[in-house]
């Protein structure tokens, strides 16, 4: 009685994760859907603490500690998640994904402990299988997640170790030969080879995500995302439970599609991405010694805000630089104020513009600007050329010229922002550094371009009282 | 090998169902909504924690309780985290004048 209550529990909350996915695909219902789910699971956990029953008819046992458990880690996760800055939300989710991953990987070592105490030459090789692909791709997305999230938060620089693709290779078939010696083996050494294989795969996370540059991390948390949710039907299936294995699986296949949506945004395939050394290598860190003709032009506040005041159309071109000096709100008060004064102001939404695909859409809607004012690319560009001035703040890969301009450049064929057509460009950049995929950018040499240097939230807070100034 | 196929064909079944359903989920979704969207997903595989509790709540020794107890604090931190920040993110796309 009590495991059928618990069955149609589990279908209820499948039926949450599925619906709640689909209600996140639409601005109007994503916050419902995301409730939903989080109801769908919370029913899942107290359902199972208190009606799973085992083979032989036993509740669970350990409850006090499985609530301590729950309690610690719903307290800090939830201050975690409150107190988190809107910028540093992709290196959260990066790192949630990193717990999830970790669960995985030690509900296989205890379960292959617990099996090691009984007889493991009795064990079948396919279930051993399934707790061995648990641990395999939970350690990979639990190492992979904390490097990620090292990256985005500036902790763990862009390294290669040299011929990393031939090694990474190379460690990944060491796993998988071991793996099948472990399962279809004569059975001897099977824990050896199981702490083995776990060590490499921790490994492994590690040098995968390592060489790849930060400006694809969004692209990696997404896959290491679709993998957790692989290793959490891995779980499923060990325990014949149908809510684990829906919920895995519908994440490993929608975050795979996923990944390879946001790969599509940027113009790259995902095997680009992940061997592809985009940005990891280039001279980020260095000056920038100028390949191009023409000479930076630098411009005041003063004269920028009479640029802005005079115009009919600006168009503002927010990137990562306004995420980084929390810039949000006073971007949104300069178009307040040009708005005033008759002007009209857009913001054109580059797709992979910050850190992460609508990065930037989360970060203005925090200060209040209106949701229709965000212009996605295709639809901004062509309006770039009936543009009096463009306002980049803080961008700078996407909106250069040498995506289409280049074959030889990293980014040559990921779509751009076409600024250039406008009649006045102002860069508000902090210095003339490159931008994240390491390479120069042609834009701020032409002639219609001039630069406001600065940290975006001192610079456009000039330029707001400027102008007021100008009355 | 095939007698274990056969005996859990219906999770075979549940896989590639759940593999056309999650594909056509994602689909159509605007650019805006994938932050929020690997968010919500992220946060629902957090369903790994199942797992952490079953193994938990047979625990009988001292290293597999350590274990499991750590096993059980990481799931919650996924889920709890995960819908949380999603929110948070939500939120802000509801905000307007």
């Amino acid at each position: 009685m009590e495991n059928q209550i618990l069955q149609i529990i589990y279908l209820i909350a499948s039926v949450t994760f599925i619906a709640g996915l689909k209600f996140l695909g639409n601005p109007a219902t994503a916050r419902k859907g995301n409730l939903m789910a989080a109801f769908g699971m919370v029913i899942a956990i107290f359902g199972t603490i208190f009606l799973y029953t085992t083979e032989t008819g036993a509740h669970l046992h350990n409850l006090g500690f499985i609530f301590a458990a729950l309690a610690v880690g719903t307290i800090v996760g939830w201050i975690v998640a409150k107190k988190v800055q809107m910028t540093a939300m992709p290196e959260m989710v990066s790192l949630f994904n990193g717990m999830g991953g970790a669960c995985a990987m030690l509900i296989s070592v205890i379960e292959f402990k617990h099996l090691s105490e009984a007889d493991l030459s009795l064990v079948e090789p396919a279930h051993l299988l399934i707790i061995v692909l648990g641990l395999i791709i939970g350690s990979v997305s639990f190492a992979g997640s904390i490097i990620a999230w090292g990256k985005l938060s500036g902790n763990v620089k862009d390294k290669s170790l040299g011929m990393q693709q031939v090694i990474n290779i190379g460690l990944l078939l060491v796993i998988l030969v071991l793996t099948g010696v472990m399962i279809f083996g004569n059975g001897a050494y099977t824990a050896e080879l199981f702490y083995a294989v776990f060590a490499l795969s921790l490994l492994y996370g590690i040098l995968f995500v390592l060489p790849i540059g930060g400006a694809d991390m969004p692209v990696v948390i997404s896959l290491l995302n679709s993998f957790t949710g692989v290793a959490a039907a891995c779980g499923g299936f060990l325990y014949d439970n149908k809510v684990m294995l829906v919920g895995g699986i519908l994440v490993g296949s929608a975050g795979t599609l996923l990944t390879i949506v946001m790969c599509k945004a940027m113009n790259r395939s995902l095997l680009n991405v992940l061997i592809g050394n985009f940005g990891g290598n280039a001279n980020a860190e260095g000056g920038a010694p100028s390949n191009f003709e023409g000479s930076i032009k630098e411009v005041t506040a003063s004269d920028a805000a009479i640029l802005m005041k005079y115009a009919k159309k600006v168009i503002i071109v927010p990137g990562y630089g306004l995420a980084v000096a929390q810039a949000q709100h006073i971007v949104h008060d300069l178009e307040l104020l040009l708005e005033a004064e008759g002007i009209d102001v857009k913001y054109a939404i580059h797709p992979v513009a910050g850190r992460m695909p609508g990065h930037m859409n989360v970060l203005l809607a925090e200060s209040n600007v209106s949701y229709d004012k965000l212009i996605e690319m295709e639809e901004v560009n062509p309006e770039f050329a009936t543009t009096d001035v463009v306002l980049v703040v803080g961008a700078n890969d996407v909106v250069n010229p040498a995506a289409k301009t280049d074959p030889t450049s990293p980014i040559y064929g990921m779509p751009i922002l076409d600024v250039e057509n406008a009649v006045n460009v102002i860069v508000n950049k902090r210095s003339m550094k490159a931008g994240y995929a390491g390479i120069e950018n042609e834009l701020f040499y032409k002639p219609k371009t001039s630069m406001l240097f600065g940290d975006a939230k001192k610079a456009l807070t000039q330029l707001v009282s400027e102008i007021k100034a100008l009355g | 090998m095939l007698t274990f196929i056969t005996q859990h064909i219906e999770m075979f079944y549940l896989i590639i169902l759940m593999i056309f359903v999650g594909i056509e989920l994602i689909g159509h979704v605007p650019s805006v909504l994938h932050t929020p969207l690997m968010s919500g997903a992220n946060a629902i595989h957090g369903v790994v924690i199942i797992g952490s509790i079953i193994v938990m709540g047979q625990a009988e020794h001292i290293a597999s309780l350590i274990l499991g107890f750590l096993a059980v604090v990481l799931g919650t931190l996924n889920v709890v985290g995960g819908f949380v920040v999603t929110d948070r993110m939500l939120e802000m796309f509801k905000k307007k004048k």
